[in-house]
C-alpha cells in the first residue's frame, strides 16, 4: 500500500495473526458473495473484519455444482466433450482438447503433424481470451475500465474465428477425437493473420495505460502475495505459481500436441502478488502469439484428423452418400464403441493452471471414473491466507487477479 | 526413474506392502495398505533424491464388487525437479472407509479430501474440516458411490440396454 495509507491506517504494526486479538475495534462480519458483481463468479466469502482490516475468511463453494463427474459416468466418451467446455468457459478449447488427448492416449491415436499445430494454435487463441479477460477485469476492479474496452474487442475477434471454426462462440465443443473437425477455411486463416498483425497494437496500448500506472501499481504491488513454498504446497499452478517465482508449464514440462517444437519462453515473477499475476499474464499473451506465428508459418501440409474410422465422427456429407460413414456415424454417436482397459492421466496447460482428466475405464463405453483435476479448485482454497490482514479493496484485487472460473471450480 | 522408485519403497515398506505395480504412460502406479499412507508419501517428500514435494490430485473411486476394498484413493505425486509421476492408491471396505489425512503435509489436500468425503463418504481422520463442500449440507448420501444411478430408475421410456450404457 501507498504511504499514505499506512498513515492513515490506525492498525498498522498490530500483531493480527495471533489468535483472539489484540484486535483495535470489535469484530464485525462481512458477507462478500455469493452474487456480488466484483467476485465474476458466484462464490461467497464471509469475512471477519476488524475496522477494515480481514482478519478471516470462510470460502464457500458449489453453487453452480452440476456434477460432471457423475454424468461423464454415463456418457459416452463422444458426449463427455460438451461437458469439459462448460467448465473453463473463458478458455473452452483448451478444455475440449485436454480431452481429446487423454482418449487418444487411452485409444492409440496418433494424431497427423496438421491437426496438431491446429490445436496449439487453437489452444494459444483461448489462452488469448482467457488472459484478456483476466487482466482486463483485473484493471476493471482497480477502476480502470478503457483499457478493458480496447482488448475486449479483440477477445470478440477471437471468438468469430472460434465461429468458424466448429460454430460456437462459447461452449465450442471444438474438434473430435483423432483432430479438428473441419480444416482451417480461408476466413479463419485471415482472421488468425489479421490477430496476428493488430492485437500486438492493442496489447500495447493497453499495457501502456495499466502496467505502469501509478494507480494501478499502488493497487496490486505487495497486494495478495504468497511465497513459492506455499503456492507448491497449495497446488498452484499455471500463472499464479509462475508469479511466485516456480517456472511449472505443462507445454514445457511435458510438451503434448507438438508443443516441443515451438519456441517460447516461460516468464516467471518474484513476489506472486497480484501485480505479479498481471505481468506474467502479459508476457503469456506475447508468448502466445509467438507460438501462433510460429505455427501459422510452419503449418504442415496434410490431413487434419487421424485416420480413426471408430472414433473420428465423419463428415455429415459422407453420412448421407456412403454407407461406411452412416454405420460409424451410428455407433459413435449412440455410444456403441467399447474403450480399452485402461488408466490414463493427461494435462495440459489450461488458462488458469494444470488441467488434468484421471480417466479410468473398465473396457466399457463410458468412463468408469473420470477425475477433473480444476485448477482453480485447487488454489482458491488459498484465498483466505493471501487475503489476511489486507482489507477489503484488496480482497477484490486479489480474487480478480487469481483467475477463479465458477464453473470450473464447481464443475 | 521407476524402477529406482519402487527399489526404494521395497526396501522402506517391504515386498509385502508395496502391490500392484503398473505402469501407464510412463505414470508408475503402487497399492499399498492404508497405514502405509502417510509414512510413504512422507517418505517420498523427504526423499533426496526423488522429492515428491507435489500433490496434483487426489481422488476417490469405489469398485462395489471388491469385497473388503470398496472404496480407494488415488494420490497423484508429482515431483517437479525431476518431472516423474507418481499414482498411490489404497482400498479400504466401505463399512469403515477410514484414511489418514495428508493435511498436515499439503494444504492443498484440504479440499481434495473434502470432496472425497463429499462424493464417496471417505472419512479422512485428523482433518481439520472434513464437511461437504459442492453438494449441500442436507445431502444424507454420497453421490459418486456406484449405487446411485444417475437417472430415475423407475423410467420404463429409456431402456439402458438399447443404448449401450
Amino acid at each position: 500500500m501507498s504511504e499514505i495509507a499506512l498513515v492513515n491506517n490506525p492498525n498498522v504494526g498490530l500483531d493480527k495473526t495471533q489468535k483472539g486479538g489484540p484486535y483495535v475495534n470489535e469484530l464485525s462480519t462481512l458477507n462478500l458473495g455469493p452474487t456480488h458483481p466484483a467476485t465474476h463468479g458466484i462464490f461467497q466469502n464471509i469475512l471477519t473484519m476488524d475496522g477494515e482490516t480481514i482478519v478471516d475468511a470462510e470460502q464457500t463453494v458449489g453453487y453452480i455444482h452440476r456434477a460432471f463427474e457423475k454424468i461423464a459416468e454415463r456418457r459416452p466418451f463422444y458426449q463427455i466433450t460438451t461437458l469439459t467446455d462448460r467448465m473453463n468457459y473463458c478458455s473452452a478449447p483448451i478444455n475440449n482438447m485436454g480431452w481429446h488427448m487423454t482418449v487418444e492416449k487411452l485409444l492409440g491415436i496418433e494424431v497427423p503433424k496438421r491437426a496438431q499445430y491446429m490445436r496449439v494454435i487453437m489452444m494459444e487463441l483461448a489462452r488469448l481470451t482467457d488472459h484478456i479477460v483476466c487482466n482486463s477485469i483485473l484493471a476493471v476492479d482497480t477502476g480502470a475500465l478503457t483499457g478493458f474496452l480496447y482488448v475486449y474487442q479483440w477477445r470478440e475477434f477471437i471468438y468469430e474465428i472460434y465461429e468458424e471454426m466448429c460454430g460456437a462462440r462459447l461452449t465450442t465443443n471444438m474438434g473430435r477425437f483423432g483432430g479438428m473437425e473441419r480444416d482451417f477455411t480461408p476466413v479463419a486463416i485471415e482472421k488468425i493473420q489479421k490477430l496476428l498483425k493488430e492485437l500486438p497494437a492493442a496489447l500495447k496500448e493497453f499495457e501502456g495505460m495499466v502496467m505502469r500506472n501509478r494507480i494501478f501499481m499502488d493497487r496490486t504491488q505487495n497486494v495478495g502475495g504468497i511465497s513459492a513454498e506455499r503456492a507448491l504446497n497449495y497446488g498452484f499452478t499455471g500463472p499464479n505459481l509462475r508469479a511466485a517465482g516456480v517456472d511449472y508449464d505443462v507445454r514445457a514440462m511435458n510438451p503434448y500436441s507438438s508443443y516441443e517444437d515451438f519456441e517460447f519462453d516461460v516468464p516467471v515473477g518474484t513476489k506472486g502478488d497480484t501485480y505479479d499475476r498481471f505481468l506474467v499474464r502479459e508476457e503469456e499473451m506475447w508468448q502466445s502469439l509467438r507460438i501462433i506465428q510460429q505455427a501459422m508459418d510452419n503449418l504442415p501440409e496434410g490431413s487434419y484428423h487421424a485416420d480413426a474410422p471408430h472414433y473420428y465422427l465423419p463428415k455429415k456429407q459422407d453420412v448421407y452418400h456412403n454407407m461406411e460413414a452412416l454405420i460409424y456415424h451410428f455407433k459413435i454417436v449412440m455410444g456403441e464403441i467399447d474403450a480399452p482397459v485402461g488408466e490414463v492421466y493427461h494435462s495440459v496447460e489450461g488458462g488458469n493452471g494444470e488441467l488434468g482428466f484421471h480417466l479410468v475405464s473398465d473396457g466399457g463405453r463410458t468412463p468408469y471414473r473420470l477425475k477433473f483435476r480444476r485448477p482453480g479448485f485447487i488454489y482458491y482454497q488459498a484465498f483466505p491466507e493471501m487475503i489476511k490482514g489486507t482489507t477489503l479493496s484488496d480482497a477484490i484485487v486479489t480474487m480478480s487477479s487469481m483467475n477463479v472460473i465458477a464453473g470450473e471450480l464447481d464443475t | 526413474m521407476n524402477d529406482q522408485i519402487i527399489e526404494a519403497l521395497q526396501a522402506q515398506f517391504g515386498e509385502e506392502g508395496v502391490y500392484g505395480l503398473g505402469e501407464s504412460h510412463g505414470i508408475l502406479q503402487v497399492t499399498t495398505a492404508v497405514e502405509n499412507i502417510v509414512p510413504m508419501i512422507h517418505f517420498l517428500y523427504a526423499h533426496p533424491v526423488f522429492k515428491f514435494q507435489f500433490l496434483t490430485d487426489l481422488a476417490g473411486i469405489h469398485f462395489p464388487d471388491a469385497k473388503g476394498q470398496e472404496l480407494g484413493v488415488i494420490y497423484h505425486l508429482h515431483s517437479l525437479e525431476n518431472n516423474v509421476r507418481l499414482w498411490i492408491k489404497a482400498y479400504a471396505p466401505i463399512e469403515e472407509p477410514n484414511f489418514p489425512t495428508i493435511t498436515g503435509l499439503f494444504a492443498t489436500a484440504n479440499w481434495m479430501e473434502r470432496e472425497a468425503f463429499d462424493f464417496y463418504g471417505i472419512i479422512f481422520e485428523g482433518h481439520p474440516n472434513l464437511t461437504r463442500i459442492l453438494n449441500m449440507d442436507e445431502m444424507d448420501y454420497h453421490p459418486m458411490r456406484k449405487e446411485y444411478p444417475l437417472e430415475d430408475a423407475t423410467r420404463h421410456d429409456k431402456i439402458d440396454e438399447l443404448f449401450g450404457r
